[in-house]
């Protein structure tokens, strides 16, 4: 077994004793010799002394998901080690801290065991206790980038772009990494046959988290109020946002804030101040997971039918209830759908990467307020928290954000007399007002009964008159979001359809499959409605494998009741562990299923 | 509740304001309240007030949550933006358009059941953060609109039409707010409009969060023999402890005070409150002893009113913030946007 650039390392540890800056370290590194990579975290709802795991895909092709093999595994955690060994592929390795004796039970004659006393050679380096733990870390880097002929140098210069000014820090790093280093040349056979080489293939690209992403484009979106109540997964996005403010948005002159922050007492307090800032005029948002969303879906559905602007992030968690906090699903698609008693339906942004949630956070706003309705972008654990490789971000400075359908005070002035919810242009699309801007602009918002006009009523025909009308917009709405990914050739007469974080597991099981002679068109949905070329893409086929990271079909449900697509047609292929998909998940599923229809 | 435009009637030489406009001008639709009811009354005094302080009617943000309560703001001020929110949540909604638009005016139309049971939480935290508004909870001990079950605000022992005597203790929303570091709280009768005008005017001109618990009996399910939140009962145990006139900016002190009796506090834009001490005990601004002597009034089953307490040292949720003092919602899309060139700097960040 010899291969180049493509390797899956996992380290096993504990949380809180810092290997997360150690795994950090190890990914940058690799991706800096132009190698890119695939980072995911899984990791307790707890803060100290869990077991904690981080997986490095290491793909020179720049496959986007995990796999579900595991080459190189660090079993730095003796709480899971039996279970680690177990998990390595074989023909793989293991490394252990070998400073304590294992077990002989805890073998396995298919794989490589190598031992290295980490422990040992830190508590004799290192002074403090936090130290030898914390370098402990650092050296299993060191011998990683042995095993795998990770160059030194760009450790080095990471390390000192790291520390910057402690030299100290970094000479103690340097000491670590070398420890474990020398120690993997001098008593193995260095490197390995699955080694890395520097290549070309990362210029360009940056690694982000999405919810990073989403933050920073909150920020380019203009987003001026930001109410949140914390729930993982959804609170480095509010971080994230809080971070580029502050570097951005602060008043060089005065030190005044151009951007408020409201840490609210929950979720239905956050999206309520969401909504009046939005009423406004002001561009805000809040991050949020499932259990928040239930909490808030009062206030969005008078969202809906009050027609205020709202922008929500739901960074999807495994439900239901509190289900696993740290783990991912793309489960609040119905909910999110649907969200609120009585007839709603709102706009849904299914970012697939990081960087689709920078781009869509933009878009998230101009559609809110272009439709003034809630619009929720609908990420997920995976994509929200774990570490991505994307294309550079990039800003058109000659972007003008669409501030949808607002009356100034000329435009009020002109006017006989402004009707909040009357029809004008014939697009569902009412006109609004801004309260202070003019007295003609006057209106009273209610989740109530209105009439067309704006008034109060309990009248049969005036009721329909305003929810029939938002039925219109929402045609509008389902010609707005953005287009789903489209690969067709005539050739295919099946295809996957799926959305989000989906899309690299999908796409790299489409590159294996035509390897098996399956082939297989592609649609990635990225907004809800369900757009026309949707539902014509799921008309053209025989057979549409619905993949999703839920129990219930949820897409294919809101395929069915928004797209009215035959269902017969759709077949789900459902993945709700609360990991991240795979390619070889994929792949497995849609040989079944073409299997079964030969044999039928 | 049906939709009943108000004729503009205004007689040529109706008193007008510092805006040359009449009272008539920041009147609303017509009330679909039961005749009678309290709500109507504090309706009347926010029109006198807000006309009397020569407010902009546009620069006005009416707020409200559900409830017989949260109906009026539809019946003031025609020319101001209303938001008739969710049950309860008016807080919230209110803090965020306050975070958009430090410029406007707010004013809250609650009740005591969307204040203090289903809003207990917000009602809370919108104190905690002083949030610059007037807070009114027209408070009648019922809930008007399911037709008579007893409110968080009912007394122990009070018997409201057709029910057993309630036994459960009430959330006085007055200490509440004292505990919690309000710092306008007054208390007022919606019979007494003498008292109520100059209260709303200091709480619309606080800068921070203002509390007006209105006592507002409820005619139709609350104004019997045995309830404590009556009309009569009101009426005999009201106790004015201390009575504030409000003087705005351009205006001099011209009333005779007695020596020792009254006491101004300068609000932040140039306005005063002079407190009448109509006890001689009470100091309004000491939170302690506020409390204290509220505690004991209600102990006595007495209904202390007044301006009961008041601090204007304290800066609001923006000032707390450190916000920019031009509303953010008027911020031009170019300041907000930090731009193509600082992208591409922090892209190496990730790197």
């Amino acid at each position: 077994m010899s291969r180049v650039n493509d390797v899956v390392i996992k380290i096993a540890t504990v949380n809180g004793t810092g290997s997360a800056s150690a795994n950090g370290l190890l990914m940058k590194a690799i991706f800096r010799m132009g190698i890119p990579v695939v980072g995911k975290n899984y990791f307790p709802s707890n803060i100290q002394g869990l077991p904690t795991w981080y997986e490095i895909r290491v793909t020179g092709e720049g496959y986007q998901s995990r796999t579900d093999k595991i080459d190189l595994m660090i079993a730095m955690n003796a709480q899971t080690y039996k279970e680690d060994l177990a998990a390595v592929s074989p023909g793989g390795w293991l490394i252990y801290d070998s400073t304590w004796p294992r077990s002989r039970l805890l073998d396995r004659a298919d794989i490589n065991v190598f031992g290295v006393p980490l422990s040992r050679m830190c508590n004799e380096h290192f002074d403090t206790a936090r130290a030898r733990i914390l370098m402990k870390n650092i050296a299993y880097v060191g011998v990683i980038a042995a095993l795998l002929d990770i160059d030194l140098e760009v450790i080095k210069t990471l390390l000192s772009e790291t520390f910057a000014s402690k030299k100290h820090l970094i000479d103690a790093n340097l000491e670590a990494i070398r420890l474990g280093y020398d120690y993997a040349t001098e008593n193995f056979s260095c490197p390995l046959p699955v080694k890395v080489e520097a290549m070309d293939k990362t210029k360009g690209h940056i690694i982000i988290d999405g919810n990073t992403a989403a933050g920073l484009g909150c920020v380019y979106a203009g987003a001026t109020v930001g109410a949140w109540y914390p729930i993982t997964p959804s609170t480095s996005l509010m971080d994230a946002y809080t971070s580029f403010c502050q570097r951005y948005r602060i008043d060089e002159e005065t030190g005044d804030k151009k951007y408020c922050i409201i840490q609210a007492e929950d979720e239905l307090a956050a999206i309520g101040m969401v909504l009046g800032a939005a009423w406004n005029g002001a561009r805000s948002f809040t991050p949020t997971s499932g259990p928040g969303i239930s909490l808030m879906s009062e206030f969005i559905g008078f969202a809906y039918y009050a027609e205020v602007p709202t922008v929500i992030f739901d960074v999807q968690r495994t439900g239901p209830s509190t289900g696993m906090p740290t783990r991912t699903q793309q489960c609040d698609l119905m909910i999110c759908a649907y969200a609120s008693h009585g007839d709603t339906k709102h706009v849904l942004l299914f970012p697939a990467n990081p960087e689709e949630c920078f781009y869509m956070a933009s878009t998230a706003f101009d559609l809110a307020e272009r439709l003034q309705t809630p619009v929720m972008v609908l990420s997920d654990l995976d994509i929200g928290m774990n570490d991505w490789m994307c294309p550079d971000l990039k800003w058109d400075d000659n972007h003008v954000p669409d501030r949808g359908k607002v009356l100034n005070a000329e435009q009020l002035e002109e006017v006989e007399r402004f009707h909040r919810y009357l029809d004008v242009d014939g697009d569902g699309i009412p006109y609004r007002t801004l309260p202070g801007v003019h007295g003609k602009g006057a209106y009273f918002t209610r989740g109530s009964g209105h009439t067309k006009y704006g008034g109060y009523t309990e009248d049969a025909t005036e009721y329909q008159d305003v929810v029939d009308r938002l039925l219109v917009k929402w045609e509008t709405a389902r010609t707005l979001v953005p287009e789903a990914e489209i690969q067709y050739s005539k050739m295919n007469k099946q295809a996957i359809l799926t959305l989000g974080s989906c899309d690299g597991a999908a796409k790299e099981a489409l590159h294996d499959l035509s390897k098996l002679n399956v082939g297989l068109n592609y649609c990635r949905v990225k907004g809800f409605p369900i757009t026309k070329a949707v539902q014509e893409f799921i008309d053209k086929h025989d057979r549409v494998y619905v993949l999703e990271q839920n129990r219930d079909a949820q897409l294919r449900s809101l395929l069915i009741l928004d797209a009215n697509a035959d269902q017969n047609k759709l077949v789900s292929m459902l993945h709700y562990n609360g990991l991240p998909l795979s390619s070889s998940f994929v792949v497995e599923q849609v040989l079944k299923e073409t299997s079964k229809g030969q044999a039928a | 509740m049906s939709y009943i435009a108000k004729p503009k009637v205004s007689h040529p030489k109706a008193p007008r304001n510092k805006l040359g406009l009449t009272e008539r001008d920041y009147e609303g639709s017509v009330s679909t309240l039961c005749a009678g009811c309290g709500h109507d009354s504090i309706t009347a005094a926010i029109i006198q007030a807000v006309f009397e302080l020569g407010i902009e009617p546009h620069m006005l943000a009416k707020m409200s949550g559900i409830g017989c309560s949260s109906k009026t703001p539809a019946y003031f001020v025609h020319q101001a933006h209303g938001f008739n929110s969710v049950h309860g949540r008016m807080a919230s909604v209110t803090t965020g358009a306050n975070a958009a638009n430090r410029e406007l005016t707010y004013i809250g139309v609650s009740g005591d059941g969307d204040s203090l049971s289903i809003g207990m939480g917000q009602f809370a935290h919108v104190i905690r953060r002083n949030l610059n508004m007037c807070y009114v909870i027209e408070n009648n001990g019922v809930y008007g609109l399911t037709k008579g079950q007893y409110s968080a605000s009912a007394d122990v022992g009070s018997i409201a039409k057709k029910a057993a005597p309630n036994r459960q203790m009430p959330i006085d929303p007055v200490s509440t707010a004292i505990g919690l570091g309000a710092t306008y709280i007054a208390r007022s009768f919606s019979g007494d409009k003498h008292q109520l005008v100059p209260l709303i005017k200091g709480a619309l001109m606080h800068e921070g969060f203002a509390l007006l618990d209105v006592i507002s009996p409820c005619v139709t399910f609350n104004d019997n023999e045995g309830s404590t939140k009556s009309y009569a009962h009101t009426r005999k145990h009201f106790h004015h402890v201390i009575d504030a006139d409000f003087i705005p900016p351009s205006e001099e002190i011209v009333a005779a005070y007695n020596e020792g009796e009254s006491m101004p506090v300068k609000l932040h834009d140039g306005s005063k409150i002079v407190f009448r001490k109509l006890d001689q005990q009470y100091d309004p601004t000491s939170r302690a002893a506020a409390f204290s002597f509220l505690r004991d009034s209600i102990h006595k089953g007495e209904i202390i009113t007044g301006l009961l307490y008041i601090d204007e040292s304290v800066g609001d949720m923006h000032s707390d913030a450190g916000t920019v003092e031009t509303p953010l919602s008027k911020l031009p899309y170019d300041v907000l946007n930090p731009g193509a060139s600082e992208l591409a700097k922090l892209m190496d960040r990730y790197r």
